[in-house]
């Protein structure tokens, strides 16, 4: 018997996620298709994760090429490269020590960086002031989410720590919550209503919490992950006003910030509304706001880079924030560099600004084209609909599944959306998720899937979908 | 001046101003106590293990170098021209250079557009399409799956192979991570439970790399401190490892033991007989081994050899190499490559209970996956180049000297510093860094204590003022009561090396003159 038979439970709650099981299963097909086995399809399709290189979206070459000469400084001695590309290495690297992007940097990130994500935050935000000493990079904005929750949850605390999440919500979030010991009070989210928060259920969540827990914080995520609503300038009001009646600390997961296609959307950040809305609530309410590398146009997922911007948080906590970002050492320096570019990108006159734009002209547009397909496609489909997508990486769909697919999925012992995917995997090569890995109000079904994707790869993954769907329906009324 | 400083001035001269002015910080309100409304998130409402957690390696002494970095670099005149921050494992920023072939292959994997450039060499080519073909859309900026690049996993689990004569390797037992750190610190999580006397204890020895003792009070797990032996070369003594256990049983449930080797802070190389003797050890204790190897290229001493842990297990047959369970740690910060802005690692988990085994995938899930970039150098730490190969040569040629360049440092630190009255230094045997003994005077340890401070963070402080270098004071790895050390790296440039080294030596001489 294991020395590890007895674990912690905090790890044990963490819910397993059928996603995971699905992802064997494509990758035991991939093995297959490579074995020859016959199939209806000759690849399989992941959309699963929110990945857009992986979904065929092309990096984009300055950031590639600056990468490549800071990884590599011989190229700075050769026209190999662009001089542009050549100048912003040299600077970038002049911010490492020795000159090294193998060098550890600061525990919060190469300072020059994190004045120039500053500057850019405050660029963003009309000229709200943001201050480089509130900005911490990470591997990723998961890892600072955890570290921030870390500090807000206290595992050992009775009444449990709360943290109001909202349903739907991408289970990265969730897991990371249970596994630190806090419970999640969930609010729904209203897919009528494209999927809008709606303040009157946030305060029916905080009632249903008496007793049970002690909530601390509230998380929203906009654009929303998988929801793709963007909120709007009054809901984020609702919520600011809510948060400081309430006395919680607002968790703001922005990282969809620059993935907007609703003609009628715009991102405006909660923390500009926030200042927008003047002292006192602009003084006190205590923020944390999160951005990534990993998404927006640049998708560099696998860089780990991301950060976290605190707002009013007392400069005793900070202290101890710090610490806890110091033991982790640093973001890898890449990952921090990604995040530089994404927010420093070339300017028109640039040597490198022609193809840039055309990179990022082309990507933009194929999102917008795919969002669009999507919302036509899928709503065209029997038992299939979809809200529009404002923004964001992914469509959350609706299945309304028929009952005799209901009790063939109780048959295998598995969800129904969950009985959809699998089929889905199965029968067309398409992987997507569960809509019960993200939560979803009782008996209804959905799917979610990347619309961050090549334009080829939308069309292909929406052709086997159609087909599909048309197919299952069938045999299932 | 910089930019950053320029904000500072900026926010000071404003928060001046009426406090109620829009978006700005609290922090004057609150130093007046004027603050109008109490804060969600303060000292009293926090984690409280958080506020346990400290970081010597980067703590306040650090904290003061910067300060006078700045300072220097604002024109203010010091009794220095440059702050040498001898206090962090970090390779590179003390100049030593990367490896030519492993940069080359990331350069290519960044922008394979390179692929066509023919001042690349074939091999690295080939390497950098290998890695791109693991890749999600052929690219880095994919993610991976959590438990890493399946190719590079199979690769890692080639090269223990190897390093272990053929005991075989599972590629499906190893999990890269995010710098070693992050593979210690998930390990804990899955293990540290239990309320009161039934909480989980962990055996680490003093000295010890501090983000061991950080990750256990944020845990909330109870350390339990066995002593290395500082008389003969920092040994690990099976009777000390009992007596801690024994002590710890009375008040918690001890059920793991960490080592660190080759050492760090103390720079030994753990005998063949000792992780023998260890490994029996934990058997009989039913306790889980954590071994900390990622200096395990950094030997210098002509007598030492590292033994992987996994190896010695394997070599005592299998009464217990089937039940101890064990596991390894390694990274892509140290040995010869010092990458480590990269945060590459990986460790192997051996003789995990399956069930525990799906517990760490979940955990680990929760991060999405360790750096790309910092996976495909690990691919190609475990899979350098080969005989034949056209990078060979120059990869071994930098390899050996960065090595040998250590090993000449590792020396020269241990000699200059023995021949200093009331410094006493064992030999380092490997890893990055030297803990030698220091006496201070009765004097400068009442002043210490009176002043708050541990005798040795004051001696630090005090040479950080007067000299510029910038260590790391014992007390933030732990030590036996009533001695002091500090800890400092050998990583400088040999010349450099040798001016620090006598500017301690000097300061040293002068600090016990001024408190005799």
């Amino acid at each position: 018997m294991s020395v590890l038979q007895e674990i912690s439970p905090n790890v044990r709650n963490m819910i397993q996620l059928e996603s995971t099981v699905l992802a064997i299963r494509a990758r035991q097909i991939k093995e297959e298709l490579r074995q020859k086995v016959r199939k209806p399809y000759k690849e399989v399709i992941d959309v699963s994760w929110g990945d857009p290189h992986r979904a065929g979206v092309k990096p984009l070459s300055f950031v590639r090429q600056v990468l490549s000469a800071c990884l590599y400084p011989q190229l700075l001695n050769s026209d190999t490269l662009p001089v542009d590309v050549r100048q912003r290495a040299q600077t970038l690297l002049a911010g490492c020590d020795a000159g090294s992007v193998g060098s550890y940097t600061a525990a919060a990130g190469i300072s020059e960086i994190v004045c120039r994500v500053s500057e850019f935050i405050t660029r963003r935000d009309g000229g709200v002031p943001s201050y480089p000493e509130h900005i911490f990079i990470s591997p990723g904005s998961q890892w600072a989410l955890t570290s921030i929750l870390n500090v807000l949850v206290n595992s050992e605390a009775s009444p449990r720590t709360g943290v109001l999440t909202p349903v739907p919500c991408y289970s990265t979030a969730t897991l990371s919550i249970m596994g630190l010991g806090a419970d999640i009070v969930p609010y729904y989210l209203s897919e009528e209503q494209g999927w809008e928060l709606q303040v009157e259920e946030l305060h029916r969540a905080l009632d249903s919490a008496k007793g049970a827990c002690n909530p601390v914080a509230l998380y929203v995520i906009n654009p929303g992950n998988p929801t793709g609503h963007v909120q709007s300038r009054k809901s984020m009001q609702e919520v600011i006003r809510l948060v400081a009646e309430k006395r919680l600390f607002l968790l703001a997961d922005e990282v969809y910030q620059d993935c907007v296609y609703g003609e009628n959307s715009e991102f405006v950040s909660y923390k500009r509304v926030l200042a927008e809305m003047g002292p006192p609530l602009s003084d006190t309410v205590e923020l944390a706001s999160f951005h990534s590398a990993s998404k927006g146009i640049m998708g560099e997922c696998g860089l780990r880079g991301g950060y976290v911007e605190l707002v009013n948080l007392d400069p005793a906590v900070m202290k101890y924030i710090y610490k806890l970002f110091s033991t982790y050492s640093c973001a890898p320096v890449l990952g921090q560099i990604a995040l530089d570019l994404m927010m420093n990108p070339p300017q028109p006159g640039d040597p490198s600004y022609p193809l840039y734009s055309e990179e990022t002209q082309h990507i933009r547009s194929t999102l917008a084209h795919n969002v669009k397909r999507v919302f036509e496609v899928v709503n065209s489909l029997p038992c299939f609909c979809c809200q529009p997508v404002e923004g964001g990486a992914f469509a959350f769909p609706r299945l309304h599944l028929p009952h005799k697919a209901i009790e063939k999925a109780k048959e295998m012992g598995m969800q129904p959306d969950m009985f959809y995917c699998v089929r889905l995997l199965e029968d067309a090569g398409v992987l997507v998720s569960p809509g019960q890995d993200l939560g979803q109000k009782e008996d209804t079904y959905h799917i979610r899937f990347c619309i961050m994707t090549s334009e080829d790869t939308m069309e292909e993954a929406l052709r086997r979908l159609s087909s599909f769907q048309t197919q299952f329906m069938k045999v299932f009324s | 001046m910089n930019h950053g400083t320029a904000l500072l001035w900026k926010r000071r001269a404003l928060s001046s101003l009426s406090a109620t002015r829009r978006g700005l910080p609290k922090e004057k309100m609150s130093e007046n106590g004027v603050s109008s409304r109490a804060k969600v998130l303060t000292i009293d409402t926090m984690n409280p293990t958080v506020k346990k957690v400290e970081y010597a390696v980067r703590g306040p002494i650090v904290q003061r170098a910067l300060e006078l970095e700045r300072e220097l670099s604002q024109g203010m005149k010091k009794p220095f021209v440059e702050v040498i921050k001898a206090n962090i494992g970090d390779a590179h920023a003390m100049g030593q250079q990367p490896i030519t072939f492993f940069r080359q292959v990331l350069a290519l994997c960044s922008y394979p557009e390179l692929l066509n450039d023919t001042t690349f060499p074939e091999d690295a080519k080939s390497r950098a399409r290998r890695i791109l073909q693991s890749c999600g859309g052929y690219s880095m900026g994919s993610y991976s799956a959590s438990q890493g690049i399946e190719s590079v996993r199979q690769d890692v689990a080639r090269y223990i192979e190897r390093r272990d004569d053929g005991v075989p390797c599972d590629p499906d037992d190893i999990y890269l991570t995010t710098g070693a750190s992050d593979g210690i610190v998930t390990v804990l999580k899955l293990l540290v439970c239990g309320e009161g006397a039934a909480r989980t204890g962990v055996m680490i020895s003093i000295p010890q790399y501090p983000l061991y003792s950080a990750a256990l009070a944020e845990l909330s797990a109870v350390q339990i401190n066995y002593y290395l032996n500082e008389e003969t070369c920092w040994s690990m003594d099976i009777s000390e490892l009992q007596r801690a256990l024994d002590e710890a049983r009375r008040h918690c449930n001890p059920r793991a033991l960490c080592i660190i080797n080759p050492g760090n802070p103390t720079g030994q190389v753990q005998s063949r007989q000792c992780i023998e003797d260890v490994i029996r050890f934990a058997a009989k204790e039913r306790l889980f081994l954590m071994a900390d190897e990622v200096y395990q290229d950094n030997v210098y001493a002509d007598s030492c050899k590292f033994h992987s842990f996994k190896k010695v297990l394997f070599d005592m047959g299998p009464e217990y190499s089937n039940t101890v369970e064990l596991v390894s740690f390694h990274s892509t910060s140290k040995c010869y490559m010092g990458e480590c802005g990269f945060r590459g690692g990986y460790m192997e988990i051996i003789n995990m209970d399956d069930e525990v085994k799906a517990q760490l995938t979940k955990l680990v899930s929760v991060r999405l996956c360790p750096p790309v970039p910092g996976q495909a150098l690990m691919d190609l730490v475990v899979n350098p180049p080969q005989t034949g190969e056209p990078s060979y040569d120059k990869f071994i040629k930098e390899r050996t000297a960065t090595l040998s360049a250590l090993a000449e440092k590792a020396t020269l630190t241990e000699q200059v510093l023995n021949t200093v009255q009331g410094i006493s230094c064992n030999p380092v045997q490997g890893a990055m860094y030297s803990f030698p003994r220091i006496t201070i005077p009765e004097k400068a340890i009442k002043e210490a204590t009176d002043n708050g401070q541990q005798p040795d963070m004051f001696y630090c402080m005090k040479l950080l003022e007067e000299t510029g270098i910038c260590l790391v004071p014992g007390s933030g790895f732990g030590q036996k009561d009533g001695t002091y050390h500090f800890r400092m790296t050998i990583l400088p440039p040999k010349d450099k090396l040798t001016i620090l080294l006598n500017k301690v030596k000097e300061f040293h001489q002068k600090f016990t003159q001024q408190y005799s």
